[in-house]
């Protein structure tokens, strides 16, 4: 990772303004032409380190006000095909495979969105009788308290950048 | 679906404080509801969640690929910004391939206790999502560090500074999936 990439990242952090020349002023505040940064978000895409360049939203102003951490007790020699099987879920955003711990015997986690509890009930129900998984439960939110993007470069050289972008 | 699901649905749309959907109940008559996002709303989401040009003048591209004026691109995606259903256009990194390092943690935590915990656990730049949940472990956050040495040190520095002793770190051993799209 060069410095000058490094740089980019941090500055794209903050997101695109809705302007319409966008990423020329996140150009000029890298100090590289525009066609320089936008061969450099394409070529980071098809290698897969941009995973998707798009809007984010906060689903609860989109009318996906629930969410539920699913959890999981597969047999291991199963959990590729609950994953697989979990993916294709629309209502199901992330799933992880994750250790198990005394005390707590899931070892699959799949974030469901929903309009409602039910919304999200209805949705492991329906994966718990697709994969035929039985034991499973439900987290739901009590309080969020931190939702935000990744800091990716906090140390010398991203302190160095952000003074320098100022 | 029947009319009973539906109309919940449209309910469950219609919780005030919910900007982006607007409805248009003219079939009501005809025995049918139709709630809809707006569709030009709708249309701009559906491409920009994934699929957001990248190129020099990216509301050109969304127009043309919309048939509207690259204008009303704009004013589309503005409108959505400030009325906060679009949080940042940008792009999502892959974690790994940037080389760092992301886990899950579960803390157990006094109920009492739970809102000055989570507020030390959030004070740290690595936290990147911090929940409330409904489970005797009733904290559970993501750590995204530079590498495992810091994952370790902001951990036992959270331990340090709540006196809680039980958190457990639980790195993804396989990812399945990791996105957040939806269809309106």
């Amino acid at each position: 990772m060069t410095e000058l990439q490094r740089k980019i990242i941090e500055i794209l952090r903050d997101g695109l303004a809705p302007v319409e020349e966008p990423f020329h002023e996140i150009a000029n505040k890298v100090g590289v032409p525009v066609d320089e940064l936008l061969a450099q978000v394409e070529a980071w895409k098809a290698d897969g380190t941009i995973r998707r360049f798009g809007a984010i939203l906060r689903h609860q102003r989109a009318g996906y006000s629930v969410n539920a951490m699913g959890v999981w007790n597969v047999p291991d020699d199963r959990a590729a095909a609950f994953g697989c099987t979990a993916a294709r879920s629309r209502s199901i955003s992330h799933c992880y495979q994750r250790p198990r711990f005394d005390g707590f015997r899931y070892n699959l986690y799949t974030m469901i969105h929903g309009r409602s509890r039910q919304d999200c009930e209805d949705t492991a129900k329906a994966l718990s009788e697709e994969t035929g998984i039985a034991d499973y439960a439900l987290l739901y939110t009590t309080a969020e308290f931190k939702k935000s993007s990744p800091v990716y470069f906090s140390g010398a050289a991203g302190r160095r950048i952000r003074s320098r972008s100022k | 679906m029947g009319p009973p699901e539906e109309r919940a649905r449209v309910e469950a749309l219609c919780e005030p404080g919910i900007p982006l959907c607007r409805l248009s109940l003219e079939r009501r008559e005809a025995g049918r509801l139709e709630c809809a996002v707006e569709t030009l709303d709708r249309q701009l989401l559906n491409i920009i969640q994934t699929d957001f040009p990248v190129d020099a003048r990216p509301y050109e591209v969304l127009g043309e690929r919309l048939g509207i004026a690259a204008s009303e691109a704009l004013a589309g995606v503005r409108r959505l910004m400030e009325s906060g259903v679009i949080r940042k256009v940008g792009p999502s990194f892959d974690t790994r391939k940037l080389g760092h390092v992301s886990v899950l943690a579960a803390m157990r935590v006094p109920e009492a206790e739970l809102a000055e915990v989570a507020d030390v656990v959030g004070s740290y730049s690595q936290v990147t999502h911090n929940y409330g949940r409904d489970h005797e472990y009733n904290l559970w956050f993501t750590l995204v560090c530079e590498n495992q040495e810091e994952v370790d040190r902001v951990a036992a520095e959270i331990k340090a500074r709540t006196g809680i002793e039980d958190m457990r770190l639980l790195p993804a051993e396989r990812v399945f999936k990791i996105r957040v799209d939806f269809e309106f």
